[in-house]
């Protein structure tokens, strides 16, 4: 049996919707770099804008951080993240006491092994956070960073 | 063009070592000019991408504290000799390069 009301309904429902649906497309083109979460100042913060999720597993055998002990220059700090987890399909790297804690994310393809290798910036003594997420899961490792001199302005 | 940017993929057994340098100022917007006492707007690489034979194997999304003339180094399987690798990157303020190399 169909009610006529409840047609009548169902099709303003779907009309909104599409509606919605066609106003959100151009944003969600635009939206592809994540500016909210690189606007967070906090790890967690910055996690959970970006994926959602701000659980991290603990797994310094997982996720090797090789970055020196005392970057005399925080401008250019070196780094290279490595994994041994199977599926990482992104790495990404934040420094806590930066004006903005992420500082990278790397998408990879399947047949893209987990290891980056890149230059980043420090402000201050702070700890270098990498995860590799790997499906829902969230691996880390951080190592701290002694700065001597700071290498974002201000 | 693409005067930004050097590039070197090789060949090492199954897996292909990508190498990259992009010529760019990573302005943070933090920085004050000197003489002006003015802040220097931001202007930074948001998005880097890297294709295999037109497959995309690395997309990167970086805010401001990636280093000045950024280096990045990553590696694949499924690599061949002679297949095309192209980079593009893509800034804050509009600006954009790729190249092309092949795998040596």
């Amino acid at each position: 049996m169909t009610n006529p009301a409840r047609r009548s309904f169902l099709r303003g429902i779907l009309a909104v919707s599409v509606w919605g649906l066609l106003m959100a497309l151009p944003r969600m083109a635009a939206a592809a770099w994540p500016a909210g979460a690189f606007r967070h100042k906090t790890v967690p913060g910055a996690l959970k804008e970006l994926l959602g999720n701000a659980n991290l597993t603990t797994a310094p055998d997982e996720v090797k951080l090789t970055v020196t002990d005392l970057a005399e220059n925080g401008a250019v700090v070196p780094i290279t993240i490595e994994s041994r987890l199977a599926n990482v399909d992104s790495i990404i790297i934040f420094v806590d006491k930066n004006p903005s804690a992420l500082v990278a994310r790397f998408n990879l393809a399947p047949n893209v092994r987990p290891f980056i290798k890149t230059n980043i910036k420090m402000a201050e003594t702070s700890h270098v956070i990498a995860v590799a997420k790997s499906g829902d899961k969230l691996y880390s490792t951080k190592k701290k960073v002694k700065v001597v001199l700071n290498g974002c302005g201000g | 063009m693409a005067d930004t940017i050097k590039i070197r993929a090789t060949l090492e057994g199954e897996i292909t070592t990508v190498k990259a340098q992009i010529i760019h100022v990573m302005e943070t917007g933090l920085f004050k000019n000197r003489t002006t006492g003015e802040l220097i707007p931001a202007h930074f690489i948001q998005e880097v991408t890297c294709a295999h034979n037109g497959k995309v194997l690395l997309s990167a999304e970086w805010g401001i504290a990636v280093s000045k003339n950024p280096y990045i180094a990553f590696s694949f399987s499924g690599g061949k000799k002679g297949d095309a690798i192209k980079l593009t990157w893509l800034d804050n303020q509009g600006g954009t390069d790729s190249i092309e190399t092949t795998i040596g």
